[in-house]
């Protein structure tokens, strides 16, 4: 069942990342996104860390993809680009450069077997409750907390004084 | 349970479409998308190792990698507006006003 699982999870996750990639439509993109996203959290589900799979969905398939859609329909693109219309030089270049980065991963994926220690199910079930990462967040890790909350306050000051118009009135009079 | 080395898998495996997206993608907004592609796929090993080893630290880290990818995504976006306005393009390859 476990299995089953995964390799649905799997197949969705890659399906949609790929169909983000090569659709036309930038809304059709973002949509498959989303899709993706919630297949990301599916995967932390089936690892035993469910606060992350709720903060996933909350940040990334509510949040940035909400601001991502509205980004869309301010400049309000069309389908222009054509991807596969004529194949060039770049794009061989391209597949050829992400087999390379894949073969990589792989290999450095394969080095690592048998380093891990053995931890029981009971302990893999306790590491990613609401409970054990608060815990770790709000004493160990306070001021890490304190800083991200500084640098999505200056984020947001910066997103407003760069997309904000006629930011050079003075300086033309 | 499913092994870790599958979890690593499909990771690169998402990570090496997020990388194939920002090479042959020329819309300014979808190479954005695929960059928050490749954060989540390294997401995924680092919760992946996380849970196998017993540790909470690797899911503080992805609780960070969430916060720094809602702050990029936030002035990203107001870059590519920003642009848009001044060049009527959201098209990086047509975006060469500091090149060479």
């Amino acid at each position: 069942m476990e299995t089953f699982f995964f390799v649905f999870i799997a197949t969705f996750a890659i399906g949609t990342a790929l169909a983000m990639v090569f659709s036309r439509n930038t809304v059709n993109s973002a949509l498959f996104l989303i899709l993706h996203m919630l297949s990301i959290s599916g995967f932390y589900l089936s690892l035993n860390a469910q606060f992350l799979a709720v903060i996933q969905i909350l940040v990334y398939a509510g949040a940035i993809m909400v601001l991502f859609l509205f980004v869309i329909m301010v400049l309000n693109m069309d389908e222009d680009e054509t991807i596969f219309s004529q194949v060039d030089f770049k794009q061989i270049f391209a597949f050829l450069l992400a087999i390379v980065v894949f073969a990589q991963l792989i290999y450095i994926g394969g080095e690592f077997t048998g380093t891990l220690p053995d931890v029981s199910t009971q302990e893999m079930m306790a590491v990613g409750t609401v409970e054990a990462i608060g815990d770790e967040l709000f004493t160990t890790f306070l001021l890490p907390f304190e800083a991200t909350a500084i640098l999505l306050t200056a984020a947001v000051v910066g997103a407003m004084l760069l997309a904000q118009q006629n930011i050079n009135v003075e300086d033309e009079n | 349970m499913v092994g870790l080395e599958w979890y690593l898998g499909v990771s690169a495996m998402l990570f090496v479409i997020g990388v194939l997206g920002v090479l042959i993608r020329k819309n300014a907004i979808v190479v954005f998308m695929c960059v928050e592609l490749m954060l989540s796929a390294v997401n995924i090993s680092l919760v992946a190792f996380s849970s196998f080893m017993g540790d909470v630290h690797g899911m503080i880290l992805v609780f960070f990698v969430l916060c720094v990818a809602a702050a990029e995504a936030c002035v990203g976006l107001a870059i590519v507006i920003a642009i848009y306005r001044n060049n009527i393009t959201a098209d990086i390859s047509k975006i060469n006003l500091l090149r060479w």
